[in-house]
């Protein structure tokens, strides 16, 4: 047993802390390599362990970035290379990928997919609706689920983005998303069967998100210390309050627990059993990120809400992590069906 | 015992449901309903509604224009307009300055305020917190100092809610610095209008703009503006703490919540069955309502003992504690069942600027949590409500 990262992972996770806390933009993220690290060599990347996943998206986390790297490399590039397609270009850094899979009324059921994919003389062409499309507005390429006919599998396929009327809106805490209503939209059909694929990538960016939300875990404790230590109430600072103390205490052991679902998960990202540590992680992850939250902001007081102060925007990155890929109610009913 | 109101107070119910059938323009329950933030206008225009009526400040004495209704008649009212949709009473002057001067005020200020109140001439906001008095309110450093008939105020109140509509503002100031930090706080009534004052908003991380910094330098009131004696505002502010707050457990706004809630979660489908039919989701939502039936009854009880004559005191921090953990578990719940629509971003600020994203119930939730984290923070936190439990009613 060994908890250890390798000397190339240390060396990643110094080297992305240091340009995510100068700002680092998509193509000095890019340029690093950091996509390449998130698809194994037989998909054209260079990495794409589970701890490679981890290392990089908890530095996400950490510096509270929104670079839409679970949209772009985890998803994008992942259903890309699983089709497969040419993945150079977007381990460069060369383009941003949207993936329109979920509908209004899929909530966070992966098989509900209800837009229509039809073939013509012309090819094929898709209607339907698609919602919360994270990056969407950015996007220079657009991946979209469709089915043919009602029980048919899930096709995959790609619509060029600049034909829709794309207008987007931002997301609390950070990034754009846009509603997507498609119309007979000409379309190319990537893979016809992506099921497993889907099941795949999605589990790949639950642990990403996963680890996103232990880095903000991390940097919200730091601060949240820190507030503990110099805050000034009735002549001393309010973390010399006993009660405050075991409050802080009780965050640490829970984020100390979701740490160590996040390993659980990352161990187990290639193994038969994935998808009940999918489950476990994500239910434990969106427990502890929301005691963090409202503890954290509760422990500021009224300064904890204001934009101006850094916790805000980190707390609501981490409280929306629970409405991706599926959340602690999803998970937990999961866990039960795949534990029976 | 008998749970039941009286034939009197069910009368008095079916009143205030009749009236409010009546009169409640359907305008301002739509933007409530929708989580819409209502407009200075349309609190003025509620607030004139109900003062037609005598109704406005019906727990104020009749000599002064309310009802002289007991703390249950005050809660039937409570939970018939939030049940009903109505917007609430800002508070501010009906609720926490009324009272106050009724108790404290001269005769003088009492004939030329409480009017102003009523007929919404004046706007009150209140100026407590400061950025180093927090939890520890006895530490505020806002210093007023007697020139002739005037005091001179310089310093900083901040969380001023709703303080960009106000005209007036009464605050905790300090004119003594000799013994406990307690016994040198006064008072203060002071006009905005006056040279000096400065309102600065603080913008939310929901995006609102409801609390603001307010300034003082070299802002000259008239000693006559003293309520009480020089040096008695913190036993006035502990009076407003514990006497005055009889909906402090918000028992109206959480049924109306865990209504809203429930409304919205049969209209999301998950995994192909309505989500109040997701187990999990279902005990959550139980275990809220089990809850709430029960600290109605514990609010009821302790209204029922203030009517009868008993002053609540240290009771109240019991169902602010209590009320307001419940008050925010409904908003998590809400912001779970708002699923992926909890994800867009959209604040009042937004409001018209973009087309609302997702279905109607679903599109404040984010918000609404984030905005009600303050529900702990506010009015004395948590923290300090338990401090309070502990020394006054355990006497540990």
């Amino acid at each position: 047993m060994d908890f250890s990262l390798t000397d190339e992972q240390r060396m990643l996770q110094d080297g992305l802390r240091r340009l995510l806390t100068s700002g680092g933009t998509w193509d000095a993220v890019a340029e690093m390599g950091v996509i390449g690290m998130l698809l194994p060599e037989e998909k054209g990347g260079y990495g794409g362990a589970g701890s490679d996943l981890m290392v990089v998206f908890e530095e996400i986390g950490r510096a509270g970035s929104d670079l839409p790297l679970i949209d772009t490399g985890v998803l994008g590039a992942g259903l890309l290379a699983a089709a497969g397609q040419d993945v150079d270009d977007v381990l460069a850094g060369g383009a941003r990928i949207a993936l329109a899979h979920a509908e209004p009324g899929s909530r966070y059921d992966l098989a509900h997919v209800e837009t229509r994919a039809e073939e013509n003389v012309d090819g094929w062409r898709l209607t339907g609706r698609k919602s919360v499309v994270v990056d969407a507005p950015n996007a220079t390429r657009l991946l979209v689920t469709a089915r043919p006919e009602d029980h048919a599998p899930i096709a995959l396929f790609e619509v060029d983005p600049k034909a829709l009327d794309l207008r987007g809106y931002p997301l609390t805490g950070g990034g754009e998303a846009a509603e997507i209503a498609l119309d007979a939209t000409p379309a190319t059909l990537l893979w016809a069967d992506a099921d497993a694929m889907l099941a795949d990538t999605h589990a790949r960016a639950t642990l990403a998100i996963s680890a996103e939300a232990l880095g903000l875990m991390e940097s919200i404790r730091a601060l949240t210390v820190d507030y503990l230590r110099t805050r000034k109430q009735f002549g001393r600072p309010i973390g010399k309050f006993q009660v405050l103390q075991h409050r802080m205490a009780d965050l640490l052991i829970e984020i100390e627990q979701a740490r160590s679902a996040v390993v659980n998960l990352a161990g187990h990202i290639d193994t038969p059993d994935r998808d009940r540590h999918v489950a476990a992680t994500k239910n434990l992850v969106g427990e502890v990120a929301r005691l963090v939250v409202e503890d954290s902001i509760q422990m500021h007081g009224g300064i904890g809400v204001t934009e101006e102060y850094d916790l805000g925007r980190l707390a609501k990155r981490l409280s929306m992590v629970d409405h991706r890929f599926g959340d602690t109610l999803h998970h937990l009913e999961r866990f039960i069906e795949l534990s029976a | 015992m008998n749970l039941d109101y009286t034939p009197d107070q069910k009368a008095f119910r079916d009143e205030v449901r009749a009236f409010l059938a009546e009169n409640l323009p359907e305008r301002l329950t739509d933007k409530g309903r929708a989580g819409r933030p209502l407009t200075k206008r349309d609190h003025e225009e509620w607030h004139a509604i109900l003062n037609s009526r005598g109704w406005l400040a019906g727990h104020w004495p009749t000599e002064h224009g309310g009802q002289g209704w007991d703390a249950v008649q005050r809660h039937i009212f409570e939970m018939e307009t939030t049940a009903a949709g109505a917007p609430r009473i800002v508070p501010f002057g009906v609720m926490m300055l009324g009272p106050v001067l009724l108790k404290f005020g001269s005769e003088a200020q009492k004939a030329h305020y409480l009017p102003r109140i009523l007929d919404g001439t004046d706007w009150w906001c209140q100026g407590y917190s400061e950025p180093g008095a927090g939890s520890d309110l006895a530490s505020l450093r806002c210093e007023a100092v007697r020139d002739g008939d005037h005091y001179v105020v310089n310093g900083q109140k901040t969380w001023t809610t709703l303080g960009q509509y106000a005209d007036h503002i009464f605050c905790l100031v300090r004119t003594s610095k000799e013994g406990k930090p307690q016994e040198g706080i006064s008072f203060l009534l002071i006009d905005m209008a006056t040279p000096g004052i400065e309102v600065r908003p603080i913008r939310l991380i929901d995006g609102s703009v409801e609390v603001n910094e307010v300034w003082f330098s070299d802002v000259r009131v008239p000693v006559a503006n003293l309520v009480g004696a020089e040096n008695m505002g913190w036993t006035i502010a502990k009076y407003l703490l514990t006497h005055e707050r009889t909906n402090i457990a918000g028992v109206g706004f959480a049924s109306a919540g865990l209504a809203a809630l429930k409304r919205m979660a049969k209209g999301q489908m998950d995994r192909g069955r309505p989500l109040t039919e997701n187990p999990h989701f279902a005990a959550r939502l139980a275990r809220i309502e089990i809850d709430l039936m029960a600290m109605a009854t514990t609010n009821l009880r302790v209204v029922s003992a203030a009517a009868a004559g008993q002053a609540p005191g240290p009771e109240s921090s019991m169902l602010k504690v209590k009320g307001t953990i419940l008050r925010q578990e409904i908003n998590n719940l809400a912001k779970t069942a708002a699923g992926p629509w909890a994800l867009p971003f959209q604040s009042e600020a937004l409001e018209g600027a973009n087309d609302a994203i997702g279905p109607e119930g679903t599109r404040r939730a984010t918000a609404t949590y984030f905005n009600n984290r303050k529900l702990s923070i506010y009015g004395g936190s948590n923290e300090v409500q338990r401090n309070i439990i502990a020394k006054a009613i355990l006497e540990l």
